[in-house]
This record gives structure tokens, sequence and C-alpha cells, in this order.
């Protein structure tokens, strides 16, 4: 169950960042990319958090439960996709690291037999996310080979963000066990493409790699950074404040 | 005006009275061309800065299937804004220069979104009423005489027949559930009612544009009737969910075959189009923020577009 509310979670954090950002895009194409991608990633949240409710018999909960009651402690998500959107370029660094680690997670869960309802969920994710990527990828090589100014912008973005980039790959007991059993891939073989894919793409944006330093870890198990608490107030406000009511 | 002139002017009057579409190519007359830029950019521009007060409730709504169709109507709206500019840019003008006058508050949109979206309900009321007031005026639209328009506002209307269905599942969901939800849709309806028929703009009396654009059939129907068909259609949705008009001198006229109903506050539908209501400076001021912030990305997708056409010249 730990390993779909963390596929679930990642996406639900995601999109309700990018949902902020309707009306607020540079232009108006990317107010209508940005609004599609939260789309895709709400989908992908329902399908996953709905399997996620299913998995205990005695108690089970709807998607809905699982995103509007859980406290900050019990999300799952990766602390990097709850961090602000702050400016354009910030966001759009946050999407590409994501975008290419959730591509080859997606892809690896598609092809696993140990549970089937995942691959098929995960199946259709994967072409989305195909689209994500090149999205977040295209929007890194022009910010970075574009404006003398952009390019500084779109290089500390990565900066900032370098540093949640290792939990990703930081394998745990869920992970390890995931990865035994086949749902979840090998996070160590993921890295080494991950890397690639993502250096490919610096490249050709003319930026700098930029050093492992210290990683920042903890959403895994539910120790979130600020950022998270305060998006749960809002998000969940509705549901916390009417218990019961249907909307 | 000369007998060339004189003479495309007939033909073209000729072509619009028999009910024939003019393309971007085809001679028509400047006030003619001026009305379409107007009114096709106004409305793109209300589809932009509508965004804005539904936009609000994208993270707050209430349960994940709310939060995509949300999403998914939020994202129509950027949509419709982007063709009508299209259709606009058929005419000689470009969407930066459009939406320059918008950001400067030379150009209008709609008064309706200079009102604040306060509870969940508002999104329900917003895609009922709102959405609801905007197809009355736009389905004639799909018949308008400038091909470009006609043809972006049959697919504007599709999509907008979708939102006033989804406002009006979010009313009656409500209105199926606690008291409270009940109270929130009521008040929803209470402070959108008559912003609403105010959308249909000033009675036959007072209208300016009207008489010239119904010949040129860009207009179809007056204001005062597309107002009167919206209220004998909302009345008795509003019944059937069991909320109640919030219009004392509401009542069926038999002799009509229409609603009667008390007289809008015309005060206040000229205040906002003043630039008084309640939100029209927070409304501008966001577009704009968003905009000054979206330079710097704007300016470097054309850099980086000029760099590579530059590499392939050489």
């Amino acid at each position: 169950m730990d390993a779909l509310l963390r596929l679930g979670d990642d996406a639900l954090v995601l999109a309700q960042r990018l949902g902020e950002w309707c009306g607020h895009a540079p232009a108006l194409e990317e107010d209508i990319a940005l609004t599609n991608i939260a789309l895709d990633l709400i989908g992908q949240t329902q399908s996953y958090l709905s399997l996620a409710g299913s998995l205990d018999p005695d108690a089970p909960k709807t998607d809905d439960e699982l995103a509007f009651l859980r406290s900050d402690r019990e999300f799952k998500n990766l602390l990097l996709v709850e961090q602000s959107n702050g400016h354009f370029g910030d966001t759009i660094a946050r999407q590409f690291l994501f975008d290419k680690y959730a591509l080859l997670r997606a892809e690896h869960v598609a092809q696993q037999t140990f549970d089937m309802d995942a691959a098929a969920i995960a199946a259709k994710a994967v072409k989305e996310i195909r689209y994500h990527a090149d999205h977040s990828s295209k929007w890194i090589i022009r910010l970075g080979d574009g404006t003398s100014e952009s390019h500084s912008r779109i290089q500390k973005s990565i900066n900032d963000l370098w540093k949640f980039t290792g939990e990703m790959f930081a394998a745990d007991e869920v992970d390890i066990a995931g990865s035994i059993a086949g749902l979840l891939p090998d996070l160590t073989a993921l890295k080494t493409q991950w890397d690639e894919e993502i250096d490919k793409v610096l490249l050709e944006a003319t930026l700098v790699r930029p050093e492992d330093g210290e990683m920042k870890t903890g959403g895994r198990t539910g120790v979130h950074t600020e950022e998270l608490v305060t998006m749960l107030a809002e998000m969940q406000v509705l549901p916390r404040t009417h218990p019961g009511a249907s909307w | 005006m000369n007998v060339t002139q004189e003479h495309l002017r007939e033909e073209f009057d000729a072509y619009v009275a028999s009910d024939k579409k003019i393309e971007p190519k085809d001679w028509m007359p400047d006030a003619y061309r001026k009305t379409l830029i107007r009114q096709i950019s106004q409305h793109a521009h209300s589809e932009i800065v509508g965004m804005l007060p539904e936009g609000k409730w994208i993270g707050r709504a209430p349960s994940l299937q709310r939060k995509a169709i949300l999403l998914a109507k939020v994202q129509d709206e950027a949509g419709h804004g982007l063709y009508l500019y299209s259709a606009a840019e058929t005419l000689g003008v470009e969407r930066a220069d459009l939406v320059d006058d918008l950001l400067s508050g030379k150009a209008k949109y709609s008064s309706i979104f200079n009102y604040p979206s306060l509870t969940w309900a508002d999104i329900g009321a917003i895609g009922w009423l709102v959405d609801g007031a905007a197809i009355m005026n736009q389905v004639p639209l799909c018949r308008c005489s400038y091909g470009p328009y006609a043809r972006a506002m049959t697919r504007v209307c599709k999509e907008e027949s979708f939102h006033q269905r989804q406002g009006y599942s979010i009313m009656m969901q409500l209105m199926k559930g606690t008291d409270a939800q009940k109270e929130m849709a009521q008040d929803a309806l209470n402070r959108w009612w008559w912003p609403s028929l105010m959308m249909f703009g000033p009675s036959d009396s007072e209208s300016t544009h009207s008489s010239q654009n119904m010949k040129w059939n860009i207009k179809r129907f007056s204001n005062d009737e597309l107002r009167q068909r919206m209220v004998d259609m909302t009345v008795p949705q509003a019944e059937c969910i069991g909320l109640k008009m919030p219009d004392p001198d509401l009542k069926w006229n038999e002799e009509k075959g229409g609603h009667d109903f008390g007289e809008i506050d015309w005060t206040e539908f000229y205040d906002v189009i003043a630039g008084n209501g309640i939100c029209n400076k927070e409304r501008l001021e966001e577009r704009n923020k968003a905009h000054d912030d979206g330079a710097w990305v704007r300016d470097a997708a054309v850099a980086y577009s000029e760099k590579r056409k530059a590499n392939k010249q050489r």
C-alpha cells in the first residue's frame, strides 16, 4: 500500500502545485500546458489512490478520503514535488527533475507483472508523462540557451532544487521490498538511467550539472518541509470543515 | 466615399443581408472591421480574466473529481481566449497589442468577473448562471456574418454548455447536502443572479451598438430579448432543486408567456463598468503581474528560436 501511496501522493501534490499556475503563466499556451499536466496527474492520483485504498478490505478508503483526510505526516510524496512554484523557471526545473524520474518509474511499473492493476494505471501514465518530460525538457533547453538572464535563472533553479533529487533514489525498506516483489524498480539502476537523461538535456541547454551535496529526505516517511502542511490546509479545507458532506 | 467604395459597400450589405459569411480576405467596411475587433477581443479578454475568479478555487475543490473538472473548465477558458485572439488576428491586429490594451485598462472585459468568488457554491453559480448567460449571448453568434468568429463560437458554445451543466451539477449536489451546503448555494445564487442578468448589457432603449450590429448580422437578438430568455430558462431550474430566486417581483405572466421580473440596479451596472466593481483593480493587477513576471520567459523563448534559425542558416 505504501508503494501505491508514494505514486499517488507524488502525482497529487505536484498537481496541486501546478493548479496554482492557472491564469498566471507567462503565455496563454503555458496556462493550457500546465493545467493539462495537472489534469493528467489528478487522473493518475485517482487511479493510484483508489487502488491503494482498496487493499485493506477491513477498512477500505476512497481516493478522496486518502487525499482530503490524511494529515501531512501520512503523505508519502517526495519533498521535491511539494516545493513552492517560485518563478516559471523554478516550476520547470522541479517538473523536469521529477518527469525524468517519474517516466522511468512508470515504465517499470507498466511492465511488471506483480500487480496488474498498478501496471494498467502506469501504462496509461507512461503515455502522459512522456509528454510532460518532453515539455519540461524543451523549456529547460529554451531557458538555458535563451537569454543570459534566463540562463542564470534556470541554472539557479536547478542548483536550488538539486538537494531534493537524492530522495528519489534513496531506497528504504518499502523500495527494497517493492523491488524484490517486482512492483517497484531497482533504484540504483534507475539512477544511472536518470543521470544519463538529465545530463543529455543539461548539455544541450548549456547548463552545468550541480555537484551532489547533502541531500534532503523525509517525504517518503511523512516528515516533510514546511511547504506541505500549508498546501494541505488549503486543499483539504472544505472536506475538513464539512465532515461527511458530499460534493 | 468614392464610387468604387460605394459599390463595394452595396455589395457587402447585400451579401450580408443574404446571410452569407464574410471571410478575412473579403472587402469589408472599416466600421465593420473595427466593431468585430472590439467585440472579439473583448470576448477574448473576458475569457482570460474569467480564469481568475474560478482559478482561485482549483486548490480548494472539495474532491478529486471536482478538481479535475474545474481544471478542465478553466483550461477551456484559456483555449477560448486563444482561438478568439486568433479570430481577431484574421482582421489584421496582433494578439500582443490586444493584450496590451487589456493590461493598460484601455480595453474592456465582461464586468461579471469583477465580482468576487467567495465560496465553493460560487463555482456552481458561475458555471450555471454566468456561463448560462454567456451561452444565451453566444449561440446566436454561431450564425454571425464574420466566418472566423462564427466558427470559433460554434466550438466555444459546445464547451460552454458543458460548463453550464457542471455548474448546475455543483448546485444540485449542494442542495442535496447539509444545511450549511444549502445555505452556501442559496447565498451564491443571491449574489450572482443580478450580475448575471446585467451580462446582457443595457436595456434596449439605452444600447448604443445594437442597431448597426443587427443590420450586419453580428447581433441577432436584442439585449432585453436575451435577458427574458435567461430568466425564463433559469427560474424552473432553480425551483427544481429548491433554490429561491432573489427577486420579490418575479412572477409568471400568462399573457406574455414569460416571467415578469424586477428592475436591475443600473447604478451598480454602470458603476462596475466604470471600474468601481469589487475586484476591478485586483483582476487587472493580477493579469499585469502575470504578464510582467513572464516577460523574461517569453524573451528567452524568442531568443532561443532566433538562435536556432541562425544556426540553421549557417
